[in-house]
This record gives structure tokens, sequence and C-alpha cells, in this order.
């Protein structure tokens, strides 16, 4: 139940975490910041609300699993993590550093709690299909679900949708999708570089259950996530519509920032804006 | 001689010897690591009966995964069953599988630390007539040079079955190197194996080895031959079977270096990057010995058959014993 207590309460959290990330990516020097900030409301109702799991026991059995595939995105899992008690936040400032446990892309044998190392695109979803099947093979698969966190721009990858017509072909409830849709990749915007519509009639052309949200609004991802586990007999993908650089209105919607780490000056400006948004929350 | 511990197969020199495809090992092996281990996985990329895994997936149909000919998926959802406890074994042909699907075994198992055991077969030369699209030459390189797996590549189907059963219980990710063709039996039940371990095949029935013969692979078959003709000429050699080429046994490789101070290597590969360029690096490290190389030198395959392909590209019993004299020369 997300109660308007609790949508408000996330609210703050995404503030929060739009702060660490921020900061994480001064102290870092490179690094991304519009993909993180964009999801950071995503990844937040998930960690604070969606997720069964547990930070003081990170490897318990029965979790639910979230392979994020597109782990250029990285420092909103991290900064999440940390929020949610799997790590200090102060460890956040080691992000990229020699020595971290927060590589510049995640890296399970130096963050064990990550569910998959990750980097190279469209692989993720594979990783995530392969859990749903041994889930179903273990008969787990009524009692968890595997999450699949990936970018609109990695559906260039052939390899994406060799997973999306084998998940479609072996009807994998228990597998979501979250494609973060917020039209922009590295060389610049997703309809410019290599159209993906009509997105959501090709996934259901593959036999998915498509749910179409938008991205910043907790009620309507609430909503389309407790449809998504409603649907049994096939796999089900939440294209989220986000805004790439969610939070400090000079980093919106501009593709420039897929790929570089707010300056020392930037920073303080965008700190400055989302700790105004944070005081009228 | 051979080796009287390893319990060799005593008619391997009758022209009668038995012969049966190193794959076939592969697949008689997979359907016993299932029935020990209810967590074994199949995985296939639309070549089940090709790469042998029909005797699993009709044991145990819901074990089983069809790909189709998508070798990325393949490999990458092996990954993800691997991470709740399965141990997947995914087959293709080595060309595709680890040819076309490197980055995702690099990121998802390598990497990654999935126990995924990928299983390449059709490799080699010996292919035939498919052509030189489908023999894989550069398989071994592609692996070995990848940290944290390990990579064998097999004599013959019982050693095959052997490699199959033990890798299903290290824990880590493997490459199983196989060929398609029907290939002498050269070890029995009885013969040891052991990942990391190199085996000494064929001795001198007396006295010190001249010569250093190490093999990988079908063509283990012709390198005892060499050794048995050169015999009858008066030179003495050893030749090891190096089936596991990573982890690497230096040990065995330095003693044998020691011994004969001349080194003569024999894979149905590219020269470059192969398991002679491994025991190369092995041996300029420990103990530099002057070395000949047999495999494919810097060319693709064609069409023809085995033995056509296998003299063509001269790594035949002709080609073992002239690489045997000619480093007999430059021994230091």
């Amino acid at each position: 139940m997300l109660t308007e207590e609790k949508i408000k309460e996330l609210e703050i959290k995404a503030n929060n975490i739009r702060q660490s990330i921020i900061e994480m990516l001064v102290e870092a020097k490179s690094g991304h910041t519009a993909g993180p900030l964009g999801m950071t409301d995503i990844f937040t109702l998930f960690y604070f609300h969606i997720l069964k799991h547990n930070p003081q026991n990170p490897f318990w059995e029965g979790r639910d699993r979230l392979v994020l595939s597109n782990g250029h995105i990285c420092p909103v899992l991290y900064a999440t993590m940390a929020h949610s008690g799997y790590f200090p936040i102060e460890e956040l400032k080691t992000l990229r550093k020699f020595g971290t446990r927060l590589q510049g892309h995640p890296h399970r044998e130096y963050l064990p709690f990550v569910e998959n190392s990750s980097g190279p695109l469209g692989e993720g979803l594979s990783q995530a299909i392969g859990m749903a099947l041994a889930d179903r093979m273990d008969k787990k698969d009524r009692s968890r679900f595997i999450y699949c966190f990936m970018s609109d721009g990695e559906l260039d990858e052939g390899n994406s949708w060799e997973a999306i017509m084998f998940a479609g072909k072996n009807r994998l409830g228990n597998l979501i999708a979250i494609v973060d849709r917020n039209n922009i990749q590295i060389d610049g915007f997703t309809e410019h570089i290599m159209p993906l519509e009509p997105l959501a009639d090709k996934w259901r052309a593959f036999n998915w259950h498509v749910i179409e949200v938008a991205g910043h609004d907790f009620k309507a991802l609430n909503e389309a996530i407790e449809e998504a586990q409603k649907v049994f007999e096939k796999p089900t993908v939440i294209i989220a519509h986000t805004v790439p650089g969610k939070g400090v209105k000079e980093f919106e919607r501009d593709y420039k920032w897929h790929g570089k780490a707010p300056s020392k000056e930037e920073g303080e400006m965008a700190l400055k804006e989302l700790k105004d948004t944070g005081a009228r929350l | 001689m051979l080796n009287p511990k390893l319990k060799l197969n005593p008619k391997i020199f009758n022209s009668d010897v038995e012969q049966i495809p190193i794959r076939k090992g592969f697949g008689q092996g997979l359907l016993l690591a299932g029935e020990i281990d209810k967590n074994v996985v199949a995985l296939c990329a639309d070549l089940t009966e090709s790469t042998q895994m029909h005797f699993f997936s009709e044991k145990f149909p819901k074990r089983f995964i069809e790909m189709g000919v998508a070798e990325q998926n393949l490999v990458t959802v092996a990954s993800g069953m691997a991470a709740m406890g399965k141990i997947p074994f995914c087959s293709s042909y080595a060309v595709f599988s680890p040819g076309r699907n490197w980055e995702q075994i690099r990121t998802t198992i390598a990497y990654n630390d999935r126990p995924v055991k990928i299983v390449g077969s059709h490799a080699g030369i010996s292919v035939g007539p498919d052509g030189g699209t489908h023999q894989a030459l550069e398989d071994i390189a592609l692996m070995r040079v990848l940290p944290n797996v390990d990579v064998i590549s097999p004599c013959d189907s019982i050693e095959a079955k052997k490699a199959t059963l033990a890798l299903a219980k290290t824990g880590k990710p493997a490459y199983l190197r196989l060929a398609r063709e029907k290939t002498p039996i050269i070890t029995t039940e009885e013969t040891p194996f052991e990942i990391g371990k190199a085996q000494t095949y064929w001795m001198p029935d007396v006295g010190l080895a001249q010569v250093g013969i190490i093999v990988t692979g079908s063509l283990a078959y012709r390198a005892i031959f060499a050794a048995k003709e050169l015999e009858a000429e008066g030179i003495k050699t050893k030749v090891i079977n190096l089936s596991s080429i990573a982890p690497i046994d230096a040990e065995a490789i330095t003693i044998l270096a020691k011994e004969t101070k001349a080194i003569v290597t024999v894979e149905e590969h590219q020269i470059k990057g192969g398991m002679g360029s491994a025991v190369a690096e092995v041996l300029a490290q420990n103990y530099p010995a002057p070395m000949e190389f047999i495999g494919i030198k810097n060319l693709f395959g064609q069409s023809g058959t085995p033995d056509e392909l296998i003299e063509h590209y001269k790594m035949g019993v002709k080609d073992i014993k002239e690489a045997v004299k000619k480093v007999l020369t430059r021994k230091l």
C-alpha cells in the first residue's frame, strides 16, 4: 500500500539520493550524470517499497533479484544501496577511486551485494532471464520476482532482442523488465541514432505484456509494478518515461550529460537546486 | 613405450583401434553429471544432437533449454542460471561460442565469476567438409587469455567424459574444446585425469628422452604414433598429453624441458596464441629451450576430409617427426 505519507517519504529520500549522486560524481571527477538522476525515483521506489530484500542480511536467499543491465548508471545504484543501509553513505565518496568497492562499473568481486557485474550493454536482461528460468525449475517462481533495469539505448544491441524473444517464448511471468525510456544515448537522441519506436509494439510483438508509465510518478509506477506482478502468463516490460538529469534543470533532457560528471561549480549549483527542492518537500 | 602406469589403450597401435568422436564422450559425461547433480542444466543453440546434448535432453527434458540460434543469449542466460545455483553447460560450435559471444563470456561469466561451462564442439581443422567458416582455430587463444577460466582440450572421448564430470564439480567457469570427427581411443576408464595435471603418455624404454613432445586434443594419437616410429629410428622422445591448458602444469613442462632441452608442441589450432604459445610462456620464464610448433600457420582452413586437411596443413605423423628432427639440430 503506497500511502500519501509514504510517497512524501519517498520524495524526500529520492531528493537525498540525488544529492549523494551529485556529491559522489563531483568527487570522482568522472562518471555518468543524466541516467542516475533520471532513474533515482525508480530506484528509490524499489529499494524502499517494492523489493523483498534485507540490507542487514544482503545474501538472504529468499530476496528478490534486481539485475542492473546498464551498469554505467551505478552511481544511483550505489547511492540507493548506501541510503538503504548496505554500506556507509560516506563510502560513496570513494566512487571510481583506486581500491574502492564502488568500481566505475559494478563488479561483484569488489561489491558482492550487487547481483551481477555489468557495464557492457545488452547483457542484463539475459541474466535476469536465466535467474527467472532457474526459479521456475526450482518452483520458486511464485515466491519472488526477478527485476531487470535496463536503458533504452542498449536496445540497439542484438543480444537484447535475443533475450526478449527467448523470454516471450518461455512465458516467464516472474520476470519484470523496466526500460529507462529517457530518449538519450551518448551520441544524441535515440530516435536520431537508431530509432526504437514503436517501442511498445515491438515488445508486444515478442509476446510481452507492456505497460507505459510516467517514470517520476511514484503512484503510477507502483500501480504499474503491481499490475506486472499480477501477469503470470507472460513477462512484463514497464517502459518508464523518464527525464534524463531529472531534478537539476541545467542537466535535464540534454544528452551531453549522459557521460560526464559535474565540475565543482556545476555540482554546487546542482546541490543548491536540489536542497531548495528538498526544503519545499 | 606407452606409460605403463597410466593404463592406456593396449590396442592403440592396432589398425582396427576403436574410434569414437571426442564430442560423444562429452555427451555421455554430461548425462552422468546430470544424474550425479540435479543442479546440472544444459543449454544449446540449435545443435543439440550435433553437440551430443541429446543424451541429456532425452533423460532430463526439464533441465534442458533450447536457445535457438542465439549464442550471445546462450551464455548470458547460463550466467543468470548459475547465479541461482545451477551448473550450466552451454554448447554450440566453437566458432560461434566462444567465437561470436566472447565478450559476453568475459563479462557475465569470467569477470562475474559464474560457474558456466562453455562447450565448443567442432573445433580444429578436422571438422572437414564444412570448410573454413566452421573450423575453429582460434578458440584456445580466446579462452586461455581470460582470467578465472579453466581450458580443457581432451585427447579422446573417454578423457572428454572424465573432463566433463570433473568440470561439473569445480564451481568455476570453464571452456571444454571438442572435435567432431571419430578419434582413436588412447585412454581407458582407468587412465587418470585431473584438471591442471599433464600426463606422460609415451616414454623411452630406458634412459632419457632427447625431445619432449607436448600435445593437446585429437592429435595426441598422431603424436604417439610419431614417437613410436622415431623410437624405431633411434630417437627417444617423451609425449605429454596437455589436455589441461589452463591451469597449465608448469612443473611437468619444465621438468620435461630440463630432461630433453628440446620441445615440439602439437595442436589443431593457430600456432599464434594456442597451447604451444602457453608452453613457450612457461619455458621462457623457467627453462628456455628450442621449440618447434605443429599447428595452423596463420591461415584459414578449407573443405576436405580430416586426413587430407591434417596432411595439407602439416600436422600429420610425418610432420611431427620432421619437427622432432629439426628441434634436435637446434639443441643448445
